[in-house]
């Protein structure tokens, strides 16, 4: 039964062996009070997102990191310090910036005329609660309709302190991508120049996105059984 | 009154039921006592004028918020989340395959698009993109090119009748219906179809259709020429429309428009040619673009538009035909989903062949069946981001799994919301009456918008 066993984190080639570690968890089923009667109460997985990838990266990415270090080192920025890894899962490049680089490494990328990612396709937000320091990931995807190629921009933030520049300055697109990601998951974009919520009411507490905000929902009967609301039901992941 | 705390109040007080559990708020004191005596004091007269969110020509639940002096709007803003239900945090509680029947209400007009931008987002994280039958990805390319005439028919004909042109609204839905029953005719379902799965589609195409949808296209290719008679040279339709919602190439990309909207400045950006997925490359068809960058080019390239679906369509036509018989969905067991549908006296429902195969034959079938409907199947950590061309432009999916059943995050990068936020470049300094135009010229989708 190859369905049983739990999803192990792809080690191919692409890959680096370490990979971003986002949770630890325990047992199966998402089963977490009541006795073990499933005999897998035991089991201890380590959740891992893909990890930094090698150069070289294949296709044009190899490309993109060298003329984006090359520009970043003419600003006598240093790469090293202004990019924190690469990506590449599924042929898509990943780069991740430390937030406070993520304004100059974007302006580059839209400026430079060998990057020219002249169009930015907004902002998503991600809450991996365990993944400590690094609780809040903000994800812009960006695309150059000059060379026809995409790649993404990811900036981390802790949940102690959940700022990250706003990238508004550079792409005014981020301004409702911004405002959203602020309304669902409470990150706040340094210098955005309205950041209220969007589409919650504006009194509302919380931030519906995050994973520690409960889904809601009341249990039914259907055919004399009661159905439990869905984030009471078994999960497998 | 207390002052809204953004950081560290929202936290404690999260799931707190109670209405006067927490802070509450009331629009009174603070410093609204200050902002209204300013006002107060202002010699300028200002007026604020709210149109919806119930308004007939907000398309939807879209509050537009004018400020306006005489007859001109100097300013425009835009309320949208009337719509918001939650459809992402929803499909993170769902299994994989359970996502397309959420994000299918997403754009309600656009059914087809959100599924197979999501269902492309899911293959390509399985890494199953490659496996997709031809037929499969030829219903796909169908659908979407049906659904591409239906939803520019709407932008179409809600955006006539906004001006008075209630031939075209009647035009558009009669020509609309048509496409609809072709959907109703196929997946059995007019919208919220959840017809394209993860690895193809939920079923294949039932007898009869290649002659229905031969017809369609031979009906609207005798009917789509009225619309240019009606409008193309109309000089009150030109005169609402022309110089009307202006937004050049620079605007367009700095606000992040696309679709017509960016076509409408002249650029040739299509998803279809630039990053072909389900076999676009192989159909031919051209992108149209015109040099206006106004209301009146979005209209004249949605119509040019729906001539070239149909084009796509006919190609389609042939292969169907030529693919008969051929399967329309991945073979990997372990991922296409085991049930068939199949038409009952009450409308579409499990196909009883598979129920007795399941029931009756074969225990191996029946766990199967059971692990992967109630389990579903495991999507290998990482994240994903796969596009299609919607008719309102790029449709984004975002998509991150934890290598489980269920995804960790889906997010929606629809057209609607980000081309909405033109709004004010559009509408500021121009008249009252052209806010109206403007709007209806970005074809904005108020499920797509709030999701």
């Amino acid at each position: 039964m190859t369905e049983n066993v739990p999803a192990v984190p792809e080690q191919g080639p692409e890959h680096g062996a370490e990979g971003e570690l986002i949770a630890v968890r325990k047992g199966m089923f998402g089963a977490r009070n009541g006795g073990d009667t499933s005999g897998y109460g035991g089991l201890v997985r380590r959740i891992e997102l893909p990890g930094a990838s090698q150069r070289p990266f294949g296709g044009y990415f190899d490309v993109i990191a060298d003329e984006l270090e090359g520009a970043l080192e003419e600003q006598s920025l240093p790469p090293a310090e202004a990019i924190s890894g690469y990506v590449v899962h599924r042929g898509q490049l990943t780069i991740h910036v430390p937030r406070e680089h993520v304004v100059r490494v974007a302006r580059t990328l839209r400026d430079d005329p060998a990057l020219r990612f002249e169009l930015c396709l907004g902002v998503t937000g991600i809450h991996f609660p365990e993944e400590a320091g690094r609780e809040l990931h903000s994800v812009v995807p960006l695309l150059s309709i000059t060379h026809n190629r995409r790649i993404r921009l990811e900036t981390t933030a802790p949940d102690a302190d959940p700022h990250i520049p706003s990238l508004y300055e550079v792409y005014p697109t981020v301004d409702w991508h911004e405002r959203e990601s602020y309304d669902m998951f409470g990150i706040i974009y340094d210098g955005h120049p309205g950041l209220t919520r969007i589409l919650m009411p504006d009194d509302w507490l919380g931030h519906p996105q995050r994973k520690d905000y409960p889904l809601g929902g009341i249990p039914v009967e259907f055919k004399g059984a009661q159905i439990p609301a869905p984030d009471q039901r078994r999960a497998y992941s | 009154m207390t002052v809204i705390d953004e950081t560290g109040e929202a936290q404690e007080a999260q799931g707190s039921p109670g209405a006067q559990d927490g802070r509450v708020f009331t629009v009174a004191g603070g410093d609204w006592d200050d902002i209204l005596a300013d006002l107060a004091e202002s010699p300028e007269e200002r007026i604020v004028v709210n149109m919806g969110p119930q308004h007939p020509s907000t398309h939807g639940v879209l509050r537009v918020i004018l400020e306006i002096d005489g007859e001109t709007v100097t300013e425009a803003r835009c309320g949208i989340g009337y719509l918001h239900t939650g459809i992402e945090k929803n499909t993170e509680y769902r299994s994989w395959v359970q996502g397309t029947t959420f994000v299918t209400r997403m754009d309600y007009l656009t059914p087809l698009f959100n599924e197979t931008a999501y269902c492309l987002a899911v293959e390509k994280a399985l890494g199953i993109e490659d496996q997709i039958p031809e037929r499969a990805n030829v219903i796909r390319v169908l659908m979407m090119e049906l659904n591409r005439i239906s939803s520019h028919l709407v932008c179409l004909a809600t955006g006539g009748m906004e001006m008075g042109a209630l031939t075209m609204m009647t035009a558009g839905f009669r020509e609309r219906e048509e496409t609809l029953d072709l959907f109703e005719f196929i997946t059995g379902l007019r919208m919220n179809h959840a017809y394209v799965r993860p690895g193809g589609v939920a079923q294949d195409l039932p007898p009869g259709a290649v002659d229905k949808i031969g017809s369609y296209v031979k009906l609207m290719r005798k009917r789509f020429p009225d619309y240019a008679k009606l409008c193309n040279e109309n000089p009150v339709f030109r005169g609402r429309t022309e110089g009307v919602g202006y937004l050049d190439l620079a605007g367009c990309l700095a606000l992040g428009l696309t679709g017509p909207v960016l076509r409408s400045a002249g650029l040739p950006h299509d998803l279809r040619k630039s990053e072909p997925y389900c076999g676009y490359e192989t159909y031919d068809f051209e992108v149209c673009t015109w040099d206006t960058a106004d209301s009146y080019g979005r209209y004249r390239i949605r119509l040019a538009e729906m001539y070239e679906s149909l084009k796509i369509v006919e190609q389609c036509l042939d292969r169907i035909q030529r693919t008969q018989g051929q399967p329309v969905m991945v073979e990997d067991k372990k991922i296409a989903w085991p049930a068939q549908l199949a038409l009952g006296s009450d409308g579409m429902g499990n196909s009883l062949d598979h129920i007795r195969h399941i029931m009756g034959d074969s225990m191996e079938a029946l766990i199967h069946h059971f692990k992967l409907v109630t389990e579903g199947f495991h999507v290998p950590p990482g994240q994903i981001y796969a596009a299609v061309e919607s008719p309102k432009g790029e449709l984004g999916v975002h998509i991150v799994s934890d290598g489980g059943t269920r995804p960790y995050r889906v997010h929606f990068r629809d057209p609607s919301f980000t081309n909405l936020q033109a709004t004010a470049a559009m509408c500021e300094g121009g008249q009252l009456a052209d806010v109206i135009v403007a709007i209806a010229s970005i074809d904005p989708v108020m499920g797509g918008v709030d999701r």
